[in-house]
């Protein structure tokens, strides 16, 4: 029995696997993720490549392919479950109530279409409008992330790579939905145009209200946007919390060492190591926490006993180092 | 490579001025004269040049981290690759050990410099031959440019550098394909292909921006000990201004094809002269410093350097320009000592504490 969503929350991922066929077996990129994300929030999702961030979006907003797919678990949005919805269905939903930005705008504006020409497709997609209409949203939304409107007739190459990654959000905001998900929009540009753009996404968030999962391998790119980050591993969370009490306090060793693994233009200057040993492989992950051949305070159990996602605060760790004792329970959400 | 242990310094003790006090010419591997590189744009008649570096006066002494940082189009790859010698400078010298390489003639001078200067790039993805195993790259390098070798001796040698750059086991390492190594390990095989031709120096075009943030401090480490143990000079390439700081002596910002400062990495962090390098600072996202808001989004496009007119290329984007700005084209001059800055309003504010 499905239970209905918390009227208070826009998106409730329930219990998320999503796997990947391949010749040797099924291969969990996502194992078992519980979200929930309230109306207007910023949710920061920082893991290394391979740890499933960008297939846990992919899974939340239902553009996985195969061999990838959701084999278990709900995405609820806006009181409708999008995992059992069919294409029609999901296809009223989105641009209209949740759009995504994606990595390489680059790759994802289409390079013989003009900017104006792309806009109209996905309105025209998703919307009966006329074409003075259409003209004068697609004006306005690219005035919004701070672009010329002229531009509307130039194609993505002559647009700086700053640009292009604007025009992409504007897009994203055609319909002005409630949900933008961006799978690292950032990671192609310089250091000033990439905190230009957070500026603007941050902006345009308090404008128009929209609630935003940024997925990114930069931790500290999001330190100063996100209200919430979560900290992924091999497919799985591993630290939940305000974004400020993860920086500032990290419980789990993973997130410590992200934390420690870049260099600052700050303080003292000392030799870093990152951390060592690279991500496991998601066929076979490693017994008890997964995280356990790379962590530097693994105890014995960490190799045989898996740790639950537990109350740290107000966050949530997975990590026998915070497993509350034994009477208390679990807050596997 | 025993005789080098001397003069091996810690991370800690690098600093500007020791730098600064150890470079005399004799220290000098290479220099760049007034390098400068226009392409041109548009039909064959046209007339439209883009600046991609102009005038550049750079030097890069043995044994020493070099940083080239600036954003996309600022010319800094187009410096590696004149370095490369992948393009010809449209006008100006490079210098190597002295001798020019406008003079270099000839297939043998060609490579015996490829040798000393290789280059190291930034996709490991694409970058490493999908079709070879490990082995072929580095073997390839090996009997190009060292003859001298014998077939056991190379086989010897290619385990040598792929340990060099942190690898283990390497003759397990050199039997893999490209695409059974992480992309971390794929960079760190960049690097030990370089390694083989017993450089002098090593252009690293953004070696780490394609990998994860966890593993990017690993191959910065690997820069540094490769200086200490084989006592190879690198160029470091890259917009990331704190990997700099991180493995560098000596810090060059460009900013539209123009070197606007340079100095020891520690000066140049803690006092930059350049308001363009105040903005790239102020701009390195820092979740222990508070954010600081003084990042302008309407400004933040690169500059026109498609037939720039005279004038400073960053004064459209600039909060202390001024009219000179836009008429005269500032040039390096040195503000404290081994310090340089492009810029007329912090060369006025140095002449008037000076004066």
């Amino acid at each position: 029995m499905l239970e209905p969503m918390n009227p208070d929350h826009l998106l409730e991922v329930r219990d998320l696997w999503v796997e990947y066929a391949t010749p040797t077996g099924p291969v969990p990129a996502v194992a078992g993720v519980d979200l929930t994300l309230a109306p207007g929030e910023f949710l920061g999702v920082v893991g290394e490549s391979g740890c499933g961030k960008s297939t846990m979006l992919f899974g939340i907003a239902q553009l996985l392919n195969p061999p990838a797919s959701v084999t278990a678990g709900e995405v609820w949005f806006k009181g409708e479950n999008l995992v059992a919805l069919t294409a029609k269905s999901l296809n009223a939903l989105r641009w209209r109530d949740f759009s995504v930005v994606m990595q390489s705008a680059m790759n994802a504006l289409n390079p013989v279409h003009t900017i104006g020409r792309q806009f109209k497709d996905a309105i025209k997609a998703h919307a009966k409008r006329s074409d003075t209409e259409i003209r004068v949203r697609s004006a306005e939304v690219l005035e919004l992330v701070g672009i010329d409107p002229v531009h509307l007739k130039s194609y993505p190459h002559q647009l700086s790579g700053g640009m292009r990654q604007r025009a992409m959000i504007a897009m994203a905001l055609l319909f002005t939905p409630d949900l933008i998900v961006m799978d690292e929009p950032t990671s192609a540009l310089d250091v000033v145009a990439q905190r230009s753009l957070m500026m603007q996404i941050k902006e345009l968030q308090r404008q128009l209200g929209f609630a935003v999962i940024f997925v990114t391998h930069d931790m500290s790119l999001v330190s100063h946007f996100s209200d919430r980050l979560m900290v992924m591993y091999a497919g799985q969370v591993v630290e939940l919390g305000a974004t400020r009490g993860v920086f500032d306090a990290p419980a789990h060793p993973y997130s410590k060492g992200l934390l420690e693994a870049f260099p600052s233009i700050h303080g003292e200057k000392k030799r870093l190591t990152g951390i060592p040993g690279a991500p496991p492989n998601l066929g076979k992950p490693p017994s008890g926490c997964r995280f356990h051949p790379r962590c530097p305070v693994a105890m014995e159990r960490c190799a045989s006993d898996e740790p639950g996602l537990y109350r740290v605060g107000t966050a949530q760790a997975r990590c026998l180092l915070h497993e509350p004792a034994a009477l208390s329970v679990e807050v596997e959400s | 490579m025993s005789e080098r242990n001397g003069s091996e310094r810690t991370v800690s003790q690098r600093n500007g001025t020791e730098q600064n006090a150890g470079s005399h010419i004799g220290n000098e591997l290479l220099r760049t004269e007034n390098l400068t590189r226009h392409f041109r744009i548009g039909g064959g008649f046209s007339r439209t040049n883009l600046h991609a570096v102009d005038e550049v006066n750079l030097t890069i002494n043995r044994r020493e981290i070099v940083a080239l940082v600036g954003e996309s189009g600022s010319g800094k790859s187009t410096i590696a690759r004149l370095l490369a010698q992948v393009y010809k400078p449209t006008s100006g010298e490079i210098r190597f050990e002295g001798k020019p390489l406008s003079a270099l003639r000839g297939r043998k001078g060609q490579l015996a410099y490829r040798g000393d200067v290789p280059m190291v790039f930034q996709d490991p993805f694409a970058s490493l031959n999908p079709a070879y195993r490990v082995s072929h790259g580095i073997m390839r390098g090996l009997k190009l440019h060292r003859t001298e070798l014998s077939a056991a001796q190379r086989a010897q040698e290619a385990e040598r550098v792929v340990e060099a750059v942190g690898l283990n086991p390497a003759a397990e390492i050199l039997q893999r394909y490209p695409y059974e190594l992480s992309g971390g390990q794929r960079q760190r095989i960049g690097f030990a292909q370089a390694l083989a031709y017993r450089p002098k120096l090593i252009l690293a075009d953004e070696p780490v921006s394609m990998l994860d943030v966890s593993i990017r401090i690993g191959l910065l480490n690997v820069m540094a000990d490769l200086r200490e143990t084989e006592g190879v000079s690198f160029l470091y390439i890259t917009h990331d201004i704190a990997s700099a700081r991180y493995v560098c002596d000596r810090v060059m910002v460009m900013y539209g094809g123009h070197i606007v400062e340079a100095g020891p990495t520690e000066d140049v962090l803690h006092e930059p002269k350049h308001p363009y390098t105040q903005l790239l600072l102020s701009a390195v996202p820092d979740p222990r410093a508070p954010l600081s808001v003084d990042v302008d989004t309407a400004k933040a496009e690169p500059p026109k350097v498609i037939n720039p007119p005279a004038g400073c290329r960053f004064r459209d984007r600039c909060p202390l320009a001024e009219q000179i700005c836009h008429e005269v084209t500032p040039k390096l001059a040195e503000l404290a000592p081994a310090h340089e800055a492009a810029c007329h309003v912090a060369q006025r504010a140095a002449a008037g504490v000076a004066g």
